[in-house]
């Protein structure tokens, strides 16, 4: 066959993947919209968080917080961290003013100073508390944050699921892609593949316990972080979630963050 | 005086109420100082042992718009007498709604944005005996009215009680030479430390920055001195503390990988009046060597218009500094940097580390040398100073 014959054939080859392309990006991105859409209008809650951090030789150690949300029209949410344990950094608090696609804001109290310091939110990838969640991983979810591609539909333990494939659009990003396991019944994610910046899997994150509230938001109360590459582990457990406490914008202030306790 | 406080502090325990959350919390502290050149009083001593101890009783009622912490301090030094003290940090009750505060008792109040030199910070006493760093505050009775506006937050202040700062004790180390003789204060107004002062506080986030202005009036923290002699009859620096006006400006701003950071004032009533500054950045390596610990490089600049004759040793200064998070389980963290007078080339090293021991312990190092202090340096009765501490701080 000469190549004149042949390149309509090719350019018809390249096109149709093209087409399956763009439709995998829009099938990506409606089934995230639809996920979003699902969990917005919680208008604010605040919960408590621990955290059992383990090593690969099984040592074991304990972080609590409680954390305060505020949800935001047309922007990111609101949120303030007030770290209970290690002893060390009680009454320790941290507001974060996230944004859709500009970097956060955010601010550190530190107690024993009284003092509040504006710290760089361009340690997105940095591990928090020791943790194997890096700051990301914790951070409001906006839409922005990522680019989608609808990858498959699998099943686990007989629910079925939407596979897609997020990229991180901040260049900061620890992570050159992720894979997302989202249920097709509710739109909640049941588990996350992280894979670093060399594109090898680095850690993988699995939803627990979902519960439902406000006849209508689902919160995991178990997310069970592996890393594949160190060994180690971080059960975050969710306790105490409460919805529509009336929390509003002067909850989340620098005076505020003085205040928390 | 000291009957005073705990005075206070007992009516402030009868008051409180029994409903609504309450919560306790506290830190027991072991430390030990080595010093590594002679002393230049025979009364000093090579070595130092202390311990200290903090409490903090906090409840909060009224669907969480009142509350009252409670945090009383003390320490028990082995030479020092002065060091040996007990300070009530914060007895303070707090009304807060839609955008209003009230702070009624005795609280500590931080303003400023820099690593090494707190040049704006005055609301506190600074609690010099504890750590030269300024970082650690008498309390201060104060009445605090904050307004959280959209135009930015305002601070108004009444202060109606003056602490006194308390220098080292003849046998105290790190101190100046000769002592400070506290005894022998002397005050410009005639009420002492009864002065009412007062101060003002504006600021606002604009984006990326954090701004504060602010007009301090009253009893200057920091006192004056001048020679004399003590009831031995021994050279001492006799504190004058003098009626002062101070405004101030600070500004901190977060941009990418960089942090920046300004303080300014202008201050009236300690002689001429004068302008200071201090400002510099921190920039951040996060995730280096592809790990995940951060290092950040770290440069101020202090300056004075007073020059050498300024009360402060950070009057023509340059700081360079690393900082280096490890970001690990047991959150291990190192500070370290040089400060240099550009001017007579003294030179200031400093270094502080720390690291959890389990859930409950920490251990903390910290090492100061002064080399090169020139005569005219106000670090010039720490030139044989040098020390090490280690520290053991247990939490509950």
């Amino acid at each position: 066959m000469s190549l004149r014959r042949l390149l309509p054939v090719l350019s018809l080859i390249v096109l149709s993947s093209q087409v399956v392309a763009e439709a995998d990006v829009a099938r990506g991105l409606e089934i995230a919209t639809e996920a979003d859409r699902r969990d917005t209008g919680f208008h604010d809650f605040r919960a408590g968080l621990t955290m059992l951090l383990r090593n690969k030789n099984g040592d074991e150690s304990l972080r609590n917080m409680r954390t305060r949300v505020l949800e935001v029209d047309g922007d990111g949410d609101k949120s303030m961290m007030i770290f209970d344990q290690p002893l060390d950094v009680k009454g320790t608090a941290l507001l974060t003013f996230s944004h859709k696609v500009e970097t956060d804001d955010q601010w550190l109290y530190l107690p024993a100073l009284k003092r509040v310091k504006r710290i760089s939110s361009r340690n997105k990838s940095g591990p928090f508390m020791g943790s194997e969640f890096a700051y990301e991983d914790l951070a409001s979810q906006e839409i922005e944050k990522y680019s989608y591609r609808y990858l498959k539909d699998d099943i686990i333990d007989g629910q079925s699921m939407f596979v897609i494939e997020r990229v991180p659009v901040d260049k900061n990003s620890g992570y050159k892609r992720q894979s997302v396991w989202i249920d097709q019944a509710e739109y909640r994610p049941m588990k996350i593949e992280f894979y670093d910046r060399k594109d090898s899997l680095l850690k993988t994150l699995v939803f627990r316990g979902y519960r439902q509230y406000l006849e209508r938001f689902w919160r995991a109360h178990e997310m069970f972080m592996q890393n594949h590459q160190t060994g180690k582990s971080t059960l975050l457990t969710w306790t105490d979630y409460e919805f529509q406490v009336g929390l509003q914008d002067s909850d989340f202030t620098k005076n505020s963050l003085k205040r928390a306790k | 005086m000291k009957r005073g406080w705990s005075v206070f502090a007992a009516a402030l325990m009868l008051c409180l109420p029994t409903a609504g959350q309450a919560d306790w919390r506290g830190e027991i502290a072991l430390e030990t100082r080595v010093f590594t050149q002679p002393a230049l009083d025979p009364a000093q001593s090579d070595s130092n042992l202390s311990l200290s101890g903090e409490v903090e009783y906090y409840t909060s009622w009224d669907e969480g718009r009142q509350s009252l912490t409670i945090k009383p301090f003390a320490r028990i030094d082995q030479r020092d007498e002065n060091r040996t003290h007990v300070d009530l940090r914060e007895g303070v009750w707090i009304f807060n709604d839609a955008g209003l505060e009230l702070r009624l008792g005795v609280d500590k109040v931080f303003w400023g944005v820099t690593e090494v030199y707190h040049l704006v910070d005055i609301i506190n006493q600074t609690d010099i005996v504890e750590n030269r760093d300024g970082e650690q505050k008498l309390g201060q009775p104060m009445l605090k009215v904050s307004l959280e506006r959209d135009w930015g937050t305002l601070d108004l202040f009444y202060l109606p009680l003056f602490r006194e700062r308390v220098h080292p004790s003849r046998e105290g180390r790190p101190r100046s030479q000769p002592r400070i003789a506290d005894e022998l204060s002397v005050y410009e107004n005639g009420r002492e430390k009864y002065h009412a002062d007062f101060a003002i506080r504006w600021s606002r986030s604009l984006g990326d920055w954090d701004l504060g202005l602010a007009h301090f009036y009253g009893t200057g923290r920091q006192p004056s001195f001048s020679f004399g002699l003590d009831d031995e009859g021994l050279p001492a620096l006799i504190p004058l503390y003098e009626i002062i006006n101070q405004s101030s400006i600070d500004l901190q701003g977060a941009v990418g990988e960089w942090l920046w950071k300004f303080e300014g004032l202008y201050r009236t009533g300690q002689g001429s009046s004068f302008f200071a500054a201090t400002g510099g950045f921190e920039y951040t390596f996060y995730g280096i060597r592809d790990g995940s610990s951060d290092l950040g490089l770290l440069a101020e600049v202090m300056w004075d218009e007073r020059g050498s004759r300024a009360d402060t040793p950070f009057d023509r200064d340059l700081f360079l500094g690393l900082r280096w998070a490890a970001n690990d389980v047991d959150g291990t963290e190192l500070l370290t940097g040089v400060v240099a007078d550009w001017n007579n080339g003294t030179r200031f090293f400093n270094l502080e580390a720390s690291r959890r021991i389990g859930n409950d312990w920490k251990l903390g190092l910290q090492a100061r040398l002064w080399s090169n202090v020139a005569p005219t340096d106000a670090l010039f009765g720490l030139r044989n100073d040098d020390y090490i501490e280690f520290k053991v701080s247990r939490y509950f």
